[in-house]
């Protein structure tokens, strides 16, 4: 590298943008197609500052859209190196037809999606519409609840992404505002030891290797397609092994132990909140007050994989629990959200019979507090005692007006 | 012309192709495939090659196949030329960064899209490249039509085709816009050069093409590329309907180069009358109506004036 080198201090305050700038620059990377959009801008922000100041020797393309910001980035992985962009919500939305050519294509682009309400109503603050929507793209998902971990988990999508056995794209969540925009204590690793670990891009049917002409993003039909689908949903399923490894890999440099799913007393609990993002830290504290205040044995799940989703590991950790809420941060759609429906499904050929229940909260950024999560902890202990639910399987919590609920039981 | 192919005659220079090859599926007499054939014989430099979807991708990536001995990319409809730039910078950083020796030679990028993903969905993505100033080249194989999903009308149709989405019916002559002047457009880009070429003139399209590959920054190529399908003519005639087009005038042959030096390349010697080349085509039978003919006659008209108008530029040098 010709780049120069950025002292860091043992412990910074960065935010999650910062995070996912100085992961990128941290893992080297070639180019960095993008395009500014609310609450992501940041990190390409501060990605370009390092740019002009000699701190990165790879190259930006500031497009004209999100669209052609993933376009460039899987023209340029084909080209055959390390490519990564940011974005959130509309961004991700005008993204997502890409965003299924790149899986397709087992280009692994790593982007940085700062997680953000989808309009209309146009809103620029954080829920998990713009995660959802990218549900089904074939992308592996990480999730981060604070800058610490986007930073931690964005340089380990580097090294998910671009294994041998993988070859898919990563997307690394945090919350939008939550986490991008607040500063908070974060402990860097040097760059070496960043460098070492993520390692150099793993070249693999590069466009520039002319000795071995290429060609990318084939038409199929009927004969072929189901064959490529299945091949690349089996890469998917198989990434979770990858995952953990990585993660192991980086307790060992950096003491920090990631999961497939991340728990916090749910091992005696009788109730528990899964939930994703922020709230997790969030419903720690409420775990802890509850237990002290009223004694009720709450715990908190969240899966710290979106997709691959730890199906099995989830259900084995909730296997004691008598009452779930499932926390779902986005707009439902018309039907239960869908952290139920992947908690329901992951329990149904299990032995456990919890009450679940599909809580959608948190809209457009709307605050999710201690007090409202311990209200909803004492709701599920007494639903637990009487064993049925207490009210209908859907409820949007918090909104202001009559309650709304749906779906009988 | 560092690494370009010598042009000698027709036979030699086309039984030397080797980058693009058979097991394609496009129609017979398909002026795509002529026009792309010859494209890549026009140089010996490595090839990074992006195609827009189109008739040209699924015909010749139906995978396990490929006609492409070349490097060959596809993403979607619009972002051909996205996909290259990608590429383009990529080459960049990693010469920058030794990954690729700095002494290997430099490939040629190249991005194919039909009028369909040129003139109207890809528009953004070309824009977008040529303000950046990418190095590459952009061809638009401009058949005037979307072909590949079965004769729709694009912002290419040229006034009075019949297409299924603008069709000549007992109160309509079919497509009702002139034919957008892509050329103008990406000239005004500040593109170094651009310019129009057509497959029966093929010494003045290699000509062009080599310009274009030694030419730094973007480039944008319009091809006419006569449709057998769609045009609706015999496929041994695709030469013969892109001869009627350029000796009519319909699509004069010139290039512009930085934007302001305007280039006659081809003046017919005997100008072809704009009803003849219609006449040609079957698409605009219904033009030879008689509450119709007076398409025919500003179509003349408006074909008189672009000629007239190209040729006070030229002499202009503006």
């Amino acid at each position: 590298m010709n780049s120069k080198q950025m002292e860091l201090n043992k412990v910074e305050v960065w935010d999650g943008n910062t995070c996912n700038a100085q992961a990128f620059r941290q893992a080297a990377v070639d180019v960095l197609a993008a395009y500014p959009i609310t609450p992501s801008t940041n990190t390409v922000e501060t990605y370009a500052s390092f740019h002009a100041n000699g701190y990165v020797d790879g190259e930006i393309i500031m497009v004209e859209s999100e669209h052609a910001a993933m376009s460039g980035c899987v023209g340029a992985g084909a080209a055959g190196g390390r490519v990564a962009t940011a974005t959130s919500s509309q961004g991700c939305a005008l993204m997502v037809e890409v965003l299924y050519q790149c899986s397709g294509m087992r280009i692994p682009v790593v982007l940085c999606l700062v997680n953000r309400a989808l309009a209309a109503p146009l809103n620029v603050n954080g829920d998990h519409s713009d995660m959802y929507l990218t549900r089904d793209a074939g992308w592996i998902q990480l999730d981060s609840f604070n800058a610490q971990e986007a930073y931690d988990l964005t340089l380990c999508s580097f090294k998910i992404g671009e294994h041998k056995d993988v070859r898919l794209p990563v997307i690394s969540n945090q919350d939008g505002f939550l986490t991008s925009h607040t500063a908070q204590t974060v402990r860097p690793l040097s760059d070496k030891v960043a460098y070492d670990f993520v390692g150099d891009y793993l070249q693999v049917n590069a466009m520039l290797d002319f000795t071995n002409p290429v060609t990318h993003g084939v038409q199929t039909e009927h004969d072929w397609h189901f064959e490529h689908k299945a091949k690349q949903h089996a890469a998917l399923m198989g990434s979770l092994f990858v995952v953990e490894e990585v993660f192991e890999e980086f307790e060992k440099i950096s003491g920090r132990k990631y999961n497939l799913v991340e728990s916090y007393k749910v091992e005696d609990a009788d109730v528990v909140i899964v939930c994703l993002g922020t709230t997790y830290e969030t419903a720690m504290i409420a775990v802890d007050a509850i237990r002290e205040e009223t004694g009720i044995k709450a715990g908190v799940l969240a899966p710290r994989l979106f997709r691959p989703f730890p199906l099995t590991q989830l259900a084995s950790k909730l296997q004691n629990v008598k009452a779930i809420a499932c926390m779902d941060r986005s707009a439902p759609g018309g039907t239960v959200g869908t952290l139920y429906n992947e908690v329901a499904g992951a329990l149904f050929n299990t032995q456990a019979r919890p009450i679940l229940k599909n809580l959608v909260y948190g809209l457009g950024g709307r605050d999710i507090i201690v007090n409202e999560l311990k209200e909803i902890f004492v709701s599920l202990n007494e639903e637990a005692k009487n064993g049925k639910l207490n009210g209908k399987i859907q409820t949007l919590h918090g909104v202001r007006g009559p309650e709304l609920s749906f779906y009988e039981h | 012309m560092s690494n370009q192919k010598v042009i000698k005659n027709l036979k030699t220079f086309s039984t030397a192709a080797e980058r693009f090859e058979g097991s394609h599926v496009l129609c017979p007499g398909c002026a795509h495939s002529i026009i792309v054939r010859e494209v890549l014989n026009a140089t010996n430099d490595n090839l990074v090659v992006s195609a827009a979807t189109g008739c040209l991708e699924v015909c010749t990536a139906i995978y396990p196949h490929t006609s492409w001995d070349c490097s060959w990319i596809h993403i979607g409809f619009e972002n051909a030329s996205t996909a290259i730039a990608g590429a383009e910078t990529m080459n960049k950083v990693l010469r920058k960064k030794g990954r690729i020796d700095p002494s290997t030679p430099e490939p040629k990028f190249v991005t194919f899209g039909g009028d369909g993903a040129t003139y109207d969905i890809g528009f953004q993505w070309i824009s977008g490249c040529f303000e950046r100033g990418h190095d590459f080249m952009y061809i638009c194989l401009d058949n005037e039509v979307y072909a590949n999903t079965g004769g729709q009308r694009s912002s290419s149709t040229p006034i009075g085709s019949s297409t299924t989405t603008a069709p000549a019916g007992s109160t309509s002559y079919g497509e009702k816009r002139n034919k957008k002047d892509m050329l103008a457009i990406m000239a005004a880009h500040g593109s170094p050069y651009v310019a129009q070429v057509a497959p029966n003139k093929w010494k003045d399209m290699i000509k062009k093409i080599q310009t274009g590959f030694d030419t730094k920054g973007p480039v944008f190529i319009n091809a006419m590329s006569a449709c057998t399908t769609e045009w609706k003519f015999q496929p041994h005639e695709t030469i013969e309907a892109s001869d009627l087009a350029v000796d009519s005038l319909v699509f004069p042959l010139y290039e512009i180069i930085d934007g302001t030096e305007l280039n006659i390349t081809y003046r017919p010697k005997n100008i072809v009358p704009v009803r003849d080349y219609l006449a040609f085509q079957p698409r605009f039978k219904h033009l030879f109506k008689p509450e119709n003919e007076y398409i025919i006659e500003e179509w003349q008209k408006r074909v008189d004036a672009k000629w007239e108008y190209l040729q006070k530029r030229e002499e202009a040098r503006v």
